[in-house]
């Protein structure tokens, strides 16, 4: 594998990536907390750009770090007493072999095909802009379904959120 | 060009990152972000896979209009999951899901 500006890209995304994530997992203020998750978002933002997906990373920076994790952050100040909790975990020692136990199996699944089977190329010709996405979305052989009942589920879950959240006495 | 196993591993790692954090923090909203992880895990496999994935087929955005939808489902879930953490707090001071025990039989 050549060093070129794609593999230390990939390189550079994935030290934000599973750094975030790690800072996540472990760090006691949640305000830190939310700052990683950021970190981590960005770092699959990259990867969507190094996957040829310009958009989707666009709508990453957006919604994930734009919407998700402010509302995070709120919801972190809304709950003070986040940082007063003194144990961070419970059954730590369980969790952490189950989750290992997760990532070996899934990694062997994943490097067993490297030796023998036949890898897959990167399609040179994938590269779908924008607008094949928007046409797809409301051609009737495309996903004009999906994404309708994906409007009346944000809909829903926008009316269920303010329902479930309004102060009763206010 | 990276192989497509690195992205798989890294999904991997993001992955087991996020079930150790959901099974282990004691804190609900440190859960809702592990929870997170795992789905942009999710994503990464998705565009990994429709990026590498042969061309021969018609609809050649399926790989894409799924994260794409799968950000929706998640920008919903944090919305309504949120909410619930925050009412929960109001009503019993606590954001540690084994405390919220109203429905318990």
């Amino acid at each position: 594998m050549e060093l070129n500006a794609v593999t230390i890209g990939f390189a550079v995304f994935t030290i934000f990536t599973l750094g975030g994530g790690f800072g996540v997992v472990t760090t006691r203020n949640l305000f830190q907390g939310t700052i990683w998750l950021m970190v981590s978002l960005f770092g699959v933002a990259g990867y969507f750009i190094l996957l040829s997906a310009p958009f989707l990373a666009a709508v990453q920076i957006l919604v994930y770090i734009g919407a998700i994790a402010i509302l995070i952050t709120f919801a972190v100040m809304l709950t003070r007493s986040v940082t007063r909790i003194k144990v961070r975990y419970i059954r730590l020692l369980p969790s952490f072999i189950g989750s290992l136990l997760v990532f070996l199996i899934l990694l062997f699944g994943i490097t067993v095909p490297i030796f023998g089977g036949q890898l897959p190329e990167a399609a040179p010709q994938t590269v779908a802009s924008t607008r094949d996405l928007g046409a797809a979305l409301v051609s009737e052989h495309g996903y004009v379904v999906p994404f309708m009942l994906a409007s009346v589920l944000l809909t829903g879950a926008m009316i269920g959120a303010i329902f479930i959240a309004r102060d009763e006495k206010a | 060009m990276v192989p497509l196993w690195m992205y798989l591993a890294v999904a991997a790692a993001l992955f087991s990152l996020g079930v150790f954090g959901v099974l282990a923090r004691r804190n609900a909203v440190a859960i809702l972000m592990s929870v997170e992880l795992m789905l942009n895990a999710v994503n990464i496999n998705l565009v990994a896979f429709w990026r590498y994935s042969e061309t021969g087929t018609d609809l050649l955005l399926n790989g894409y209009a799924f994260t794409a939808f799968v950000l929706i489902v998640a920008a919903a879930e944090a919305a309504v999951g949120l909410a619930i953490i925050i009412t929960v707090y109001r009503n019993r001071r606590s954001v540690i899901p084994e405390e919220a025990t109203a429905l318990k039989g």
